[in-house]
């Protein structure tokens, strides 16, 4: 196959905007997560649940930002990822309630 | 290690069954050198990459498995059969149902299954293979290779005894010393991986590869419950590849998940061994549904009632499959909350199943019969299936489990579902597309015999068991006293599970019998089908699938283009087809013999094959051999043979 | 076009989504880092279940520093934008600079392994091992796991280099560079997860 002459259309000269910003607001999610953990005073459980958000954020951020989750296959793409987070959800919180309930825990 | 700890010497059941093994390999050997086929071999089949010949070696893997399972089940029957049973002790029992169960599911049930589709889909969607045809190979070895080394820790070593479900602590050091346990974790992490590989390949040959006009909704339903399949096991086996290997971790490294001293939790193994068991009893049991509809349908002349309803209820059974595992351990004691959720999440899911039941009822209603063996081990599934799901909805209520749990009630009702299910499934799909295989069909009349035999066989098996669990016997006992009041119901049951035997010695001998006698197939479509898969040009498919790529122009697209019986003149074009290779099968023996090393913590063995393993991947890496093209001329030779019969 | 689908070449797109085997490839490849998603998962459940079972020994608090966790993370983070440009650098057909910025992503991942096996030589001076408790089990294991998919991503990106240097950039050796850059971004998500679930919640939790 010879395929090799890149379609001018195509090449990306433009300045990677998406990487920066991606790389920016990923830093910025982690400080934040850092300074509510330690300085915010917040009540333990507001504190995880804050930072259990901001990471989930900050995933959604990689796949949008850095790892093209929209291009080509976006749909089987997009639907494996939304079905590994149910299944990461089932398995996490499933797990804990199920192993804390009851006299399971003892 | 002593040599004799090594080599099991002291139980002559186990020193005959070595003996045999030995013999029979020597044999095969010999045959193979005798008629000069060993070039045969590695060429035609241990470096193939064709999707049709890897099913066939997963089907007659399974059905050797099948063989193994059914004589530890006879044994187990045996022992029984009447009180006080001096057959075998405790211990070789407890060996034997663990392996019986654990090669069954794991080893049976699934390559029969994998095989099956194999072989199927990549026909029925109309391609040419599947997407990742060397990734294939890579499935069978690995699948192939961990199986054998689950295999041989009866006569090397000794085979684990703490049940399929190897619960903690009883599956620890202190209670199961010895390689046992540890043949348990690594043969099943080995083929682990070929089973999730197998899984992502089918899912993006299916979402991918499909021929011109099939959309989705014009799939035939094996390959949408292939489908569905395939995501609950791209999902489900990751979670026991990490049970599997903490347990490995808490035998061999000293870690403390389930043990338990210093903090670790025994019931967070079984947690997480049913967090991957509940689905994979729909992975075992949706292909088998795909089957049965297809057959169904086919031998009833008519379109599958209510595909979409088909096609719904198995999407809800992915997301449900996923969230009712705790209903294998109400009896832990979670409470009244999570008992409660999760028996009604198990309820909810027996909704679509219900509704495929009478599904394929009305397919059949007022549809042209014709009870061939696949159509009457179809009928002889809806049945039997029943009667296993009633059970299982009585199982579901968390309050009554306490009563069933344990007993030959759930040892009846989970046979009633895996054998009527999985099993008649895999026998209907076997016969079915047996003469795409090899060329003619299994004959019938033995084919019948022994669905009566085995199907009787195992009602007078099964259904006794479950009076005896309401009875009160437990499982996973090797003997009972005369005064317990089980002997009757013991020995029908014995005398059912020999029917069955019979009845799979009927089946090998039809092979036999046909392979002698069976009229060859003139043409691709043996059963007057309505799916691509019958649309080949001839009885076995050439290497290629099809000279021309099938075009779709509805549901049951075969059907459809042979009631239009167009004939057109087709012009070929080169096929391009992917290379042989026999790094797969290299790379997996590694693997074997990495694990090999791990069951007996023989350290360098172990990182020895880790390093092969690794250089095969290296290997692969550099490898940019893209495939090959058949050319015109050969095309046209192949195709023109086929022609003139 | 009477070929198999892996042949079905497409011209109008960018070089790794060129050639048919090339796109089934990193379509593949998603859905294997689904397969991955549920494996990290089960042995985040693990930790967490296991969390408060540290069998009186030592606790988490007491062994886990802020200062290297923080490096270990902008390193992991900032190789995971590099490895984006390396793809941007790739899809402007300059193979300098995929190479260029591959190499700073390898180095900062292995930046990132060196104070990752720094920290667990630490925790075993202190007497921390993977028999410690439940909870040091889990622990190791879910950070060895991570880390031992970045060792090996690690090895798999330079083996991709090596070919790059011997092909240049084709719809082959694209949708490798492509399909490894996916696999460097998941695990940094993994190590999100892990600062976030097992480092700051560590530090804070008290111990039952
Ligand atoms: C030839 C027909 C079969 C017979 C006579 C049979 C019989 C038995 C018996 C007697 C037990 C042990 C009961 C106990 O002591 O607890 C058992 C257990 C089991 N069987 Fe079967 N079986 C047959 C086929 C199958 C098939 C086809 C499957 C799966 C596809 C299967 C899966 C299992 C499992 C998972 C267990 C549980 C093992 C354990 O307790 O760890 N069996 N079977
Ligand atoms: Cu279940």
């Amino acid at each position: 196959m010879d395929n090799q002459k890149q379609n001018s259309s195509l090449v990306d000269n433009r300045f990677p905007w998406k990487h920066f910003v991606g790389y920016l607001l990923s830093v910025v999610l982690t400080l934040m997560a850092l300074w509510i953990t330690f300085s915010s005073g917040f009540s333990l459980s507001i504190i995880f649940a804050i930072i259990i958000v901001l990471a989930i954020l900050q995933a959604v951020l990689q796949l949008l930002m850095f790892m093209h989750i929209t291009e080509r296959n976006s749909k089987i793409q997009t639907g494996t990822m939304l079905y590994a987070a149910f299944i990461a959800i089932t398995i996490v919180a499933g797990s804990i309630w199920v192993m804390s309930a009851g006299h399971a825990a003892h | 290690m002593k040599w004799d700890q090594f080599f099991i010497t002291d139980e002559p059941l186990i020193v005959g069954a070595g003996i045999s093994i030995l013999l029979t390999g020597l044999g095969i050997i010999f045959v193979l050198t005798y008629l000069k086929k060993w070039k045969w071999l590695w060429n035609e089949w241990l470096t193939t990459v064709d999707h049709k010949k890897i099913g066939i070696m997963y089907i007659l893997f399974a059905i050797l498995m099948l063989f193994r399972g059914g004589v530890d089940a006879l044994m187990m029957r045996t022992q029984l059969a009447v009180p006080n049973a001096h057959f075998l002790d405790a211990q070789h029992y407890n060996e034997i149902f663990t392996t019986h169960g654990t090669i069954m599911i794991l080893f049976m049930a699934m390559p029969f299954l994998i095989g099956l589709i194999n072989v199927v889909i990549p026909l029925q969607i109309g391609a040419r293979d599947v997407a990742y045809p060397y990734l294939n190979a890579v499935s069978f070895w690995t699948f192939f290779f961990g199986a054998c080394l689950f295999n041989i820790s009866f006569v090397i070593g000794g085979s684990p005894s703490a049940g399929w479900t190897s619960y903690m602590p009883l599956a620890g050091n202190e209670l199961s010393p010895g390689p046992g346990q540890n043949y348990y974790l690594l043969g099943l992490q080995i083929s682990g991986i070929g089973t999730l590989l197998t899984g992502i390949n089918f899912l993006v040959t299916i979402l991918k590869m499909r021929a011109k006009g099939m959309t989705l909704l014009r799939m035939p339903m094996f390959t949408w419950s292939t489908l569905i399949t395939c995501v609950i096991i791209i999902f489900a086996f990751p979670i026991l590849t990490v049970a599997l290997a903490l347990m490995t971790f808490d035998r061999l490294f000293g870690s403390h998940f389930f043990t338990l001293a210093s903090g670790g939790m025994d019931m967070l193994w079984a947690n997480l061994f049913w967090l991957w068991g509940h689905p994979e009893v729909y992975i075992v049991i949706l292909p088998a549904f795909g089957m049965f509809s297809e057959i169904i349908s086919t031998f009833s002349r008519k379109t599958l009632f209510g595909y979409k309803a088909m096609v719904y209820s198995m999407l809800v059974i992915a997301g449900l499959s996923f969230v009712v595992w705790v209903h294998h351990f109400f009896t832990m004691g979670s409470g009244a909350a999570v008992n409660s959720f999760f028996s009604i999440t198990t309820m909810a899911i027996g909704i679509p199943t219900g509704v495929k039941i009478f599904n394929w009822l009305f397919t059949m209603y007022k549809g042209k019969i014709s009870v061939t063996t696949p159509m009457l081990w179809s009928l002889g599934f809806i049945v039997n299936f029943v009667i296993g799901g009633v059970t299982g909805v009585m199982l579901a209520m968390g309050a009554a489990d306490y009563q069933y749990h344990n007993t030959y009630f759930l040892i009846s009702h989970f046979h009633y579902v895996l054998i009527a299910g999985t099993v008649f499934g895999c026998f209907a799909g076997l016969h079915f597309w047996y003469p795409k295989m090899v060329g003619y069909k299994l004959n019938e009349r033995i084919g019948k015999w022994c669905f009566w035999i085995f199907t009787i066989g195992f009602n007078i098996c099964f259904f006794p068991m479950y009076i005896l669990g309401l009875d009160g016997m437990p499982r996973r006992i090797y003997t009972y006293n005369a005064s317990d009041g089980w002997t009757e119901l013991n020995i029908v049951a014995t005398i059912g599970a020999f029917m069955m035997g019979i009845g799979f010695i009927l089946l090998v001998y039809n092979v036999y019998y046909s392979f002698r006698y069976a009229k060859r197939e003139q043409t691709g479509d043996a059963w007057d089908g309505r799916t691509l898969e019958w649309s080949t040009t001839s009885a076995i498919p050439p290497h290629y699938n099809f000279a021309k790529i099938p075009e779709v122009t509805g549901l049951d697209g075969f059907w459809r283009s042979k009631q239009e019986k167009e004939t057109e003149n087709v012009e070929y074009k080169p096929i391009h087809m992917p290379s042989y290779s026999g790094r797969p099968f290299v790379m997996s023996a590694f693997l074997f013999i990495s694990g090999f090393g791990l069951v007996f913590e023989w350290w360098a063995i172990a990182i020895l094959g880790a390093i092969g393993t690794l250089i095969c991947m290296v290997l692969r890496s550099f490898d940019y051999d893209d495939g090959y093209y058949v050319n015109v001329e050969e095309i046209q030779k192949t195709e023109s043979v086929y022609k003139e019969v | 076009m009477d070929h198999g689908y892996q042949q079905h070449t497409n011209t109008n797109a960018h070089l790794e989504y060129q050639s048919g085997q090339g796109r089934l490839n990193i379509l593949g490849f998603w859905v294997f880092l689904g397969a991955e998603v549920a494996l990290f998962s089960t042995l985040f459940a693990t930790y967490f279940v296991l969390m408060h079972r540290t069998a009186n020994g030592p606790v988490s608090s007491e062994l886990f520093q802020v200062p290297s966790v923080l490096i270990m993370t902008f390193l992991l983070l900032t190789s995971s934008f590099t490895c984006g440009l390396a793809i941007h650098e790739m899809r402007r057909s300059n193979l300098k600079g995929v190479i260029i910025w591959l190499v700073v992503t390898l180095l900062l991942g292995a930046g990132f392994l060196g104070f990752e096996i720094k920290e667990f030589i630490e925790y075993t001076h202190e007497g921390v091992t993977l028999s410690t408790s439940a909870y040091w089990s889990a622990f190791f294991v879910l950070t060895g796991t991570h880390g031992l998919h970045v060792t090996l991503g690690l090895g798999w990106i330079i083996l991709i280099m090596i070919q790059l240097k011997q092909r240049g950039l084709t719809p082959t050796t694209t949708s490798k560079v492509f399909i490894s850059s996916l696999y460097w971004h998941f695990l940094d998500v993994v190590w999100i997860f892990i600062f976030t679930g097992v480092y700051l919640i560590g530090m804070v939790m008290h111990h039952g």
